[in-house]
């Protein structure tokens, strides 16, 4: 039976692709079968962040629709054999995604894959409660500022009150948080929220807090998930993270700011 | 789209009935002075006009008809209109009450745990969205945190062995109480009792309210907030108090 993990917030472009796209690969590259699907349909860039939108042949609602199979559909990533993405259509419109088409689609991955990475839209819509109905975790994705926060908190308690596992009395969706585009000067300064005050307004385990970086901008521009750019802050950051989910005990960095060449080079790590 | 519509079976429902819950306001009415409903009304509104700017509202008549006081429907309505309310129900009325009611097109209420009514107006019940509960526990545990956007409501006492976000809301028709960060919105005493108390370990709320004394937030002194205390209902007004 496969894992299946939803990245989810209130807000858009907070980071969910990004981060769905860098632990999906995180996943894989530990030895684990991963599959990353794109609930965004209609947007749809999972697929260019993951560097395979030349490749798509069908998707997501075509699967659905039983106008092509699974195997049909998956796109192999070419970076990592154990990697697999499904991408979403851009054209069709939003209601082409039903609860049942998507249980189906996902018991069937569950039979082959060890883990299933839903990349979810913004917003309480239908895209977004379809892509956490199913959740086993959900990695909610917060921006330190007060307006994602807010939005993270009310996802919560969707996720609380609104998936399968709730609505059949099981065990709740183990929820985590991930705090994107984190920038310790601006803590400093009082332009952000401080890691200790989303933990508070949100209690919930903190996964890890991942540094505002250059490298996520040059990552997505050439297709590649950050997570395999291992000399960058964000790349180590995400690497942090699915250790962490798989159980590896990590200090959290990239919380504090940047220590000058002379802290680099006799200071910690 | 053509206005004349065909009989057609088979066309997609476009309506369909859904059983919610709704909190609405009760005001309990215990004296019958005209003068007196209005004066002491338009003190409790001014308190937080937002608030109650087009609230629906039921009234509960029961109070003042124990005591064999007697209150005009009609007049009453108008006063609530008058004050911008939204009269949706009546509760704890008499048969002549009900009537009159019924004919303003209000619903009727009844009154739950109430054994001992044989009022006639209970056939002219069509609507009971009131939460009706039976059995000896009405209290209510909530053991994770309250998030924004959400609402629980307890027909006894409410815990939360947790904390309860900004924009959520608590309701209980007994005490509250909050093992945790209180930042939403939290009534005790939903139906109209004034000894219920809210506790809570961090006073951050929205707004706090005892059988619809309200405060909100900005009416919260400096003092107060973050940390643990017990508010209470003494003449009418909300004291908040240290609990250690
Ligand atoms: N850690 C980060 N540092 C810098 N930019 C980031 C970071 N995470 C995401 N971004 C940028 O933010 C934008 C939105 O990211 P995306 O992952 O598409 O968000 P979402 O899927 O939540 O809408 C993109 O331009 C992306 O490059
Ligand atoms: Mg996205």
């Amino acid at each position: 039976m496969a894992r299946i993990i939803v990245v989810t917030s209130g807000k858009g472009g907070v980071g969910k692709t990004t981060t769905s796209a860098a632990i999906a690969m995180g996943l894989a590259k530990k030895g684990h079968k991963t599959a990353v699907i794109d609930f965004d349909v209609g947007l749809r860039n999972l697929d260019l962040i993951m560097g395979c939108e030349r490749r798509v042949v069908y998707d997501f609602v075509n699967v659905i629709n039983g106008e092509a199979s699974l195997n049909q559909a998956l796109i192999r990533d070419k970076h990592c054999d154990l990697l697999y993405v499904l991408p979403a259509s851009q054209t069709r419109d939003k209601d082409a995604l039903t609860q049942e088409g998507v249980g189906k689609i996902l018991d069937d991955l569950s039979k082959d894959f060890k883990y299933i990475v839903c990349d979810s839209p913004a917003g309480i819509e239908k895209g977004a409660h379809l892509a956490m109905y199913f959740a086993d975790d959900a990695f909610v994705i917060t921006n330190p500022e007060v307006s994602s926060v807010r939005d993270s908190d009310r996802m919560l308690g969707i996720l609380s009150s609104k998936s399968r596992r709730a609505e059949q009395n099981l065990e709740p969706i183990k929820e985590y948080l991930v705090l994107t585009r984190y920038s310790p000067e601006r803590v400093r300064l009082g332009d952000m929220l401080s890691v200790d005050d989303v933990q508070d307004i949100l209690s919930l385990h903190l996964l890890g807090v991942i540094p505002e970086s250059k490298s996520v901008l040059s990552a997505s521009n050439s297709g590649i998930p950050v997570i395999l750019d291992e000399k960058s802050d964000a790349g180590q950051a995400y690497e942090d993270i699915v250790a962490r989910y798989l159980g590896e005990e990590r200090p959290h960095r990239f919380i504090d700011e940047k220590k000058g060449l002379f802290g680099k080079l006799f200071g910690g790590k | 789209m053509s206005t004349t519509v065909t009989k057609n079976p088979s066309s997609p429902a476009i309506l369909e009935f859904k059983s919610s819950t709704f909190s609405v306001p009760v005001l309990v009415l215990s004296g019958s002075d005209v003068d007196l409903i209005q004066e002491q009304l338009e003190r409790k509104i001014s308190l937080a006009p937002e608030f109650f700017k087009n609230s629906p509202v039921v009234f509960d008549l029961q109070l003042l008809n124990k005591q064999g006081l007697c209150l005009d429907v009609a007049t009453l309505v108008d006063i609530l209109i008058k004050f911008k309310l939204l009269p949706i129900g009546i509760r704890g009325g008499t048969s002549g009450q009900v009537e009159i009611a019924n004919s303003l097109h209000i619903p009727v209420y009844s009154i739950h745990n109430n054994l001992s009514q044989t009022e006639p107006f209970q056939q002219h019940n069509k609507i009971q969205t009131l939460p009706e509960q039976t059995g000896a526990t009405l209290n209510t545990l909530i053991n994770h945190p309250v998030r924004s956007g959400q609402r629980i409501y307890s027909a006894g006492d409410l815990t939360v062995a947790a904390q309860v976000s900004a924009g959520a809301e608590i309701l209980a028709e007994g005490n509250i109480h909050v093992y945790g960060a209180l930042r939403g919105r939290a009534l005790a005493g939903v139906q109209g009792d004034i000894n219920a108390r809210i506790f809570c370990f961090d006073l951050q709320a929205d707004l706090i309210s005892i059988a619809g004394n309200y405060k909100i937030s900005e009416d919260l002194d400096d003092n107060v907030r973050n940390k643990p205390v017990q508010i209470y209902l003494r003449e009418n007004s909300l004291i908040i108090k240290d609990l250690v």
